[in-house]
């Protein structure tokens, strides 16, 4: 049985921020992570926080906002494993799928 | 007028408000004065030198610091660790840069008669 979808968690700050490793530290069942913003900048692979978010991955859908990735220049670097990239109608699904929506910012 | 030693450090992404503009325009004033003109990019700041595709929407700072006149700015200095910790290597950057450790870094900053930050 899959279990009910939890919080739909937002990081719109840079990695340097320490806001991602905050989010990530509150993440229960269910909750899947979208990276916006500056945050999409996590999102690249081989960087010090990578091992968290696959890690994080294991248990949780991690997603990253591809029109915040291609404005910064990113949309063809390589990304953590298992990131699905979304467009702004997948932010919108998953914001409506998800009970709530917490934004770390 | 005296020559000065001045250092500007940037630790925030391209699209942190106004400060990488406002930073870069306040290295550009102060080299047009003959001061001895450095840059430093540490922490997230790293990412405003960062290359994109060239028909990705770079912002308008990476724009400005691929222009810049090779006599406009007389350091620009790139943490090695930071660099790192982003998954980045100096080719991914827009201009050469001179790549430095933490260390060597902090003894640069000390040794500069003045350091901006924002």
């Amino acid at each position: 049985m899959i279990p009910p979808l939890g919080p739909l968690h937002t990081v719109n700050r840079p990695p340097g921020a320490g806001v991602l490793e905050s989010c990530l530290a509150h993440l229960t069942e269910g909750a899947a992570l979208l990276l916006i913003e500056d945050g999409v900048y996590a999102a690249l692979a081989g960087s010090a926080v990578a091992p968290r978010l696959t890690e994080a991955g294991g248990r949780h859908a991690l997603y990253v906002l591809g029109p915040d990735l291609d404005r910064r220049g990113l949309a063809r670097r390589a990304l953590v494993p298992g990131m699905r990239v979304v467009d702004y109608q997948g932010f919108v699904a998953l914001a409506a799928n998800h009970p709530l929506v917490q934004s770390w910012v | 007028m005296t020559c000065k030693r001045l250092l500007f450090v940037n630790r925030h992404t391209p699209r942190a408000g106004a400060r990488a503009a406002e930073m870069l325009d306040a290295a550009l004033i102060a080299a047009s004065f003959g001061q001895e003109v450095h840059l430093a990019f540490l922490d997230d700041g790293v990412f405003q030198l960062l290359k994109g595709p060239a028909e990705a929407d770079v912002d308008d700072v990476t724009t400005r610091f691929a222009e810049l006149d090779d006599c406009d700015i007389d350091h620009v200095w790139v943490e090695r660790e930071s660099l790192a910790e982003r998954g980045l290597v100096v080719a991914d950057l827009i201009i050469p840069v001179a790549l430095v450790d933490r260390d060597s870094l902090s003894a640069t900053m000390a040794a500069m008669d003045m350091v901006i930050s924002a």
